[in-house]
């Protein structure tokens, strides 16, 4: 496969590949870990998690219509509202699910898959009725387009780095607010032993509204950051769904550092293969060894030890 | 019949000269016959039970209008109700206005057969306009067949298959594919292809077609070919291969939401088809589909089909004005909404033709049929598909294209081709 070309072009392929495989990296962590977080901490398993993200890309559409009309000076950074905007959309919506359905299916696990699911479905339906079966086109500022030459013969998409990028500050984001945060030492406890943290004075539901606010809000950044490379469609939020429970159970529930293992494991893995086979046998490979690992290990990479 | 001030095809004259035996079958669309329906008693045009009456008959319409594929089949329904109402304004078929019995087959192809059943026993539909992808077609075509309905399907797809209740309005493989490759090898002296597809049924019959075309007929080479699960939204490395690879061409058949994440990874990996080369020639990239790409990312891709928005004749500039007029100015029309508007037609035609709605009348009077359509004439073939015109068209930045080869000759539908198995 390789016996024509320079070692020059060698490196150069294997540099973009390298890349490639960090994106695809980014990506499945961006688009999980609103869902790791909500599985996570809150034993909650949103089905409904796709169409959060979806929402996000919406809002990015409309966003991008208003500047264009209203102010299309500012359009090369409409980007940036828009994701602050798709944060607040999807965000404001989770708190409202939360409050009027999944708070009544706590004790429940099984129906709040279920009832995740229906969610899902009104959601498909609604975009359906509201934004027209078919996809929409967002346009994306010139800049964020095309790629970067970091070399004369590599190059980067300039989107690919923009996700990196971003995920790195969401991810830290969120690991200072877990971490370093009154509220993330309030989640945490509420996690680890819930009525010993309402004992001492944490408003449990209200931690649980936030939680799962946070969880959608951060799907619908994603969302947003989505739109430079996929579809906007009703439907579109299912092309994402399979691989972000994969990287979230693989990862094992409710740890950040299980997400990043079990992300970048997966990512490699599939964008080594794709390159050597073909995308559907890479696809299957995968999968194939994801199954045999959580046979092995049918509590994930890395687990919490919790008080049950 | 005797209406020859119809508009003349591009490529009109020579072809028109091959075909002169069949041009008194010629019907043009707008062009009102006068009927009346006193003149064809209800009895003697409908002796099966069909829902005939004497100024009405009923046909039904099956698309998804909820569901996954809701967003490739509304295209559809609406040139179809578009057809019916025009044909309805011109006084009907055969004196009667057609009504339709719409149902949703919901992207659930269980639920086509059965919502089928119910158009054909139930409703006793005159025919059906209906189905999009091959499985819902393959699910209703035991229905049909069971109970001798009429399907008239506008998808084009990938042969293998030929059914007397079927009437397939769109091209099947060899004739979408064969004269756009002879076009890019002939034209652009492409020398290698990269081929790449969604998985399943239609791309992978496709490519194998391209590839025995490429391989035996042109003396050309493919460097690669491969496939990624429908839904499928990372393409860098197969971008990476390809930049390995360098092909001349990259033979694109990606549907749905991969192809929006395909066209813009591929602008962002630096590589602009509205350069020489590489040159992307796509059959699954109509219209409709750019909606989603944005024209900014398909801007220069090939499309190969029988049928584009900008095809300069009177009776397109009519048929583009009339869809946008009933369902809005921001609409496009693709190459499967051109195909499902010519049903209603077609079915109109044979009916007129065999002066009954019998579903085994209007089988015998289909081969033959000769009809002005937008894509310019097609003609029924004895195997119920199509002669028509192949193009390629250029993608402009607004989502449209221009048409850069059309072929001299209609090219005749083969769905079982000998070499290409």
């Amino acid at each position: 496969m390789f016996a024509d070309y320079s070692m020059g072009e060698l490196t150069a392929i294997f540099a973009m590949q390298g890349f490639a495989g960090l994106i695809l990296f980014s990506i499945f962590v961006l688009m999980a870990l609103g869902l790791a977080i909500i599985f996570g901490q809150m034993g909650v398993i949103n089905m409904a998690h796709g169409e959060f993200l979806i929402l996000g890309a919406y809002v990015t559409y409309i966003t991008s219509h208003v500047f264009q009309d209203v102010m299309p000076g500012l359009f090369s950074i409409y980007f940036f509202v828009a994701m602050i905007l798709a944060f607040i959309a999807s965000g404001a919506l989770g708190m409202f699910v939360e409050w009027a359905l999944i708070r009544h299916l706590y004790k429940r696990p099984l129906d709040t898959l279920l009832a995740t699911w229906g969610l899902s479905l009104i959601l498909q339906q609604a975009y359906r009725s509201i934004f027209g079966a078919r996809e929409v086109g967002v346009t994306i500022p010139d800049w964020m387009m095309g790629s970067v030459y970091l070399t004369d013969m590599i190059e980067v998409p300039i989107n690919g780095l923009f996700v990196m990028g971003l995920t790195v500050i969401i991810f830290a984001a969120v690991g200072a607010l877990m971490f370093r945060s009154t509220w993330g030492r309030s989640m945490r406890a509420v996690v680890q032993n819930r009525t010993m943290a309402e004992g001492v004075g944490i408003d449990s539901e209200k931690i649980d509204r936030l939680t799962f606010g946070l969880g959608c809000g951060i799907a619908g950044v994603a969302g947003s950051a989505f739109t430079m490379i996929g579809s906007t469609g009703p439907t579109a939020g299912q092309q994402y769904i399979v691989d972000t429970f994969l990287v979230v159970v693989f990862g094992g529930a409710g740890s950040l550092l299980g997400l990043v293992a079990s992300a970048f494991s997966i990512s490699q893995a599939q964008s080594i293969l794709e390159f050597f086979l073909s995308g559907s046998m890479a696809k299957v490979l995968t999968l194939l060894a994801v199954v045999g690992i959580l046979m092995l290990r049918p509590q994930g990479l890395f687990t919490l030890k919790l008080r049950k | 019949m005797t209406d020859f001030t119809k508009p003349r095809q591009p490529a009109g004259p020579s072809r028109r000269a091959v075909l002169a035996g069949g041009a008194a079958l010629t019907a043009s669309l707008f062009t009102p016959k006068g009927l009346r329906a006193q003149d064809f008693p209800t009895a003697a045009v409908n002796t099966t039970g069909l829902a005939v009456t004497d100024d009405t008959v009923t046909v039904g319409i099956l698309h998804s209008v909820t569901g996954t594929m809701a967003i490739s089949e509304t295209g559809s329904v609406q040139a179809e109700k578009l057809a019916i109402e025009q044909i309805n304004a011109q006084g009907g078929v055969l004196g009667r206005k057609i009504q339709f019995i719409q149902e949703d087959g919901a992207s659930d192809w269980p639920t086509f057969a059965e919502k089928a059943r119910k158009l054909l026993v139930n409703d006793k539909v005159a025919s059906v306009m209906g189905c999009w992808t091959s499985a819902s077609r393959k699910a209703v075509l035991p229905v049909f067949e069971q109970y001798n309905g009429m399907l008239y399907y506008p998808t084009q797809y990938e042969g293998l298959e030929q059914s007397p209740n079927v009437i397939y309005t769109g091209q099947e493989a060899t004739q979408q594919i064969i004269a756009g490759l002879d076009w890019v090898s002939r034209d652009k002296g492409a020398e290698t292809f990269y081929l790449i597809g969604s998985d399943y049924i239609w791309p992978r019959t496709s490519h194998k077609i391209a590839r025995k075309h490429i391989e035996n007929f042109l003396g050309k080479k493919v460097v690669g070919e491969e496939y990624y699960p429908l839904g499928h939204t990372q393409f860098n490395s197969v971008i990476n291969k390809i930049k390995l690879k360098k092909p001349d061409v990259i033979y694109a058949i990606i549907v749905g939401g991969s192809n929006v994440a395909f066209f813009k990874q591929l602008k962002a990996a630096g590589i602009e088809m509205t350069e020489e080369k590489p040159i992307v020639l796509s059959i699954s990239t109509s219209e409709d589909e750019i909606l989603g790409v944005g024209g900014e990312n398909a801007n220069g891709m090939f499309f190969s089909a029988k049928y584009f928005q900008t095809l300069d004749n009177p009776i397109n500039q009519k048929f583009v004005s009339d869809f946008k007029a009933m369902w809005g100015p921001e609409s496009v029309v693709g190459e499967v909404t051109h195909n499902a508007y010519i049903g209603p037609w077609l079915w109109k035609l044979a009916v007129e033709k065999a002066g009954s709605f019998d579903i085994d009348k209007v089988r015998a009077a289909s081969p033959g049929l000769e009809l002005d359509t937008p894509a310019g004439m097609v003609r029924i073939h004895e195997n119920h598909h199509l002669w028509s015109t192949t193009r390629v068209g250029r993608a402009r930045d607004d989502g449209q294209f221009d048409v850069v080869f059309e072929t001299a000759d209609l090219v005749e539908p083969d769905p079982f081709p000998d070499g290409y198995q």
